[in-house]
């Protein structure tokens, strides 16, 4: 199971994932576990891809107006949830 | 293929996917893509006429450079079928190459090549998924449509692949008169050989034309088959094939619930023609050919016909029933075949729309597409029409078939 979404902590595109762009947004393919996603919109296709390069998931977010940023949070915890995104340092287990 | 669960990020209130969808995506997400017309069987109900192999289907050669097309232009993975595309010599071959491209391979057989050492072999590869066709939970059922000996072979085949830790492998059924009071029969059968259940609907393309009007549900079963999948949807996957039964009210099955006929679906068959559905083989539909300048990729983006259905539907007669929200006048080739008008009910529409159109269609009903049928054939027996070396070369494991199930 994937732990739960953390947007204090750090995340990452999954290197498993690809991004095909469409008219909508991005179709987002895992090759791990064959399940398809859909980002339904241009921005939150270039915050995905540029979730890595930062420190955690709220530093991401800073440049997304107000208004927006709840539900960007949420499409991005479905997306952890769907492993779409994953932490960028993999945490100990625990049990 | 391969989606068993699409899930939707959505950052904030944007048209729902389905109405995007209808204008149609870069690529396609469910390809179906029929590797020979050549077929050991003679179903009664073949969509694509299969039997004998045509003498101008895609080279290797050729099929190599359609599989570089759908890497580049990010086709995660296709649906392989036929005819029963194991036949080919090079299908072994072929597939190797598609995974190793990054293009997974779900690939439908009646069982013909699954022997014990090849469903290790497939069982070893990643990115490989087998459905094995399936039309009855018993002999008498099955072989009445499949042919005499079908039904063993499946069977043969669905034992090596559980045995060999195939595991959710696929049994594709198409739902008929007389398998509908077997579906739980069908779903028991999946999980004895840890496989998942796959049912569609059987549509009259191919010469499934010739059979429809006594193999397809009845309403009553019609009925039936919704409430089944209303209590059974999340385990079952459907190709998204059932959304005119939407009309019967409830909550919508799992899936995009819309024809995706040339906006997220299409099909190239063996002689690399591009049509825009699977069932529907038939010049009307034909969008073009890999074999042109600009190949695959050519044909989805600029063919006129694809444009044509990638714009909003009139609804037609249908636009003031209460149901066309969900049922979106249900399926384009089911209409067609049975001579019904493209924005008119469907033929099994649930509020007997289709059924009093179709008493008004008289003799005027399209012929079918190419016709590959064994010659003088009533029984589905015998060998393929090609000779398959000894040697074959190692497959590969994946997709499933309704990408799009659990979308909404």
């Amino acid at each position: 199971m994937t732990t739960p979404f953390e947007p204090g902590l750090g995340y990452r595109l999954n290197p498993a994932v690809a991004l095909r762009p469409e008219p909508f947004g991005a179709l987002a393919y895992h090759f791990g576990n064959r399940r398809l996603s859909f980002l339904k919109a241009p921005e939150l296709v270039e915050l995905v891809r540029g979730l890595g390069s930062h420190r955690c998931v709220s530093d991401a977010l800073a440049a997304v107006p107000d208004g927006r940023r709840g539900a960007y949070l949420r499409a991005l915890a479905s997306l952890a949830a769907a492993d779409m995104i994953v932490p960028q340092q993999a945490r100990s287990e625990v049990t | 293929m391969t989606i068993a669960r699409g899930q939707i990020a959505s950052a904030e209130p944007v048209p729902a996917l389905v109405e995007q969808f209808k204008g149609g995506l870069d690529a396609p997400i469910c390809l179906t893509w029929e590797w020979t017309y050549a077929c050991n069987l003679s179903c009664t109900h073949c969509l694509s006429s299969s039997g004998r192999r045509d003498p101008s289907e895609l080279s290797t050669g050729e099929m190599r450079s359609v599989i570089d097309e759908l890497r580049a232009m990010q086709v995660f993975y296709v649906n392989v079928g036929g005819g029963e595309p194991t036949v080919r010599p090079d299908f072994w071959e072929l597939l190797d190459y598609s995974v190793a491209s990054g293009v997974g391979v779900k690939f439908s057989t009646n069982g013909l090549r699954l022997d014990a050492e090849r469903a290790r072999r497939l069982a070893a590869t990643d990115y490989v998924d087998v459905q094995v066709s399936l039309d009855g939970a018993t002999a008498d059922v099955n072989d009445a449509v499949r042919g005499d000996g079908s039904y063993a072979m499946a069977l043969r085949a669905m034992q090596n692949l559980a045995e060999a830790g195939l595991a959710n492998f696929k049994i594709s059924v198409v739902m008929t008169r007389h398998n509908v009071p077997q579906l739980d029969d069908f779903a028991a059968l999946a999980e004895r050989f840890g496989a998942q259940l796959r049912i569609t609907r059987l549509r009259p393309s191919g010469r499934g034309a010739d059979v429809w009007p006594e193999l397809h549900p009845t309403d009553s079963q019609q009925r039936e088959i919704h409430s089944w999948l209303t209590e059974h949807g999340d385990q079952v996957l459907t190709g998204d094939s059932f959304f005119h039964l939407n009309a019967l009210g409830g909550s919508p099955l799992p899936g995009l619930n819309l024809c995706g006929a040339g906006r997220v679906v299409c099909l190239i068959d063996p002689v690399g023609d591009v049509y825009a559905c699977p069932f529907a083989i038939h010049d009307v539909f034909k969008a073009g050919t890999v074999r042109a300048p600009g190949g695959f990729a050519r044909v989805w983006r600029s063919a006129p016909l694809f444009a044509e259905l990638r714009t909003e539907t009139s609804g037609g007669a249908c636009r003031s029933c209460s149901e066309y929200s969900v049922c979106q006048g249900g399926c384009m080739a089911a209409k067609f075949f049975t001579g019904l008008p493209l924005d008119g009910p469907d033929p099994e529409c649930v509020k007997g729309h289709g059924a009093s159109a179709l008493a008004a269609v008289g003799a005027a009903v399209p012929r079918t597409g190419p016709d590959h049928s064994h010659r003088g054939r009533e029984v589905p027996l015998g060998m393929p029409s090609v000779r398959i070396p000894a040697k074959v070369r190692v497959p590969a494991k994946l997709c499933d078939s309704s990408p799009l199930a659990g979308t909404s």
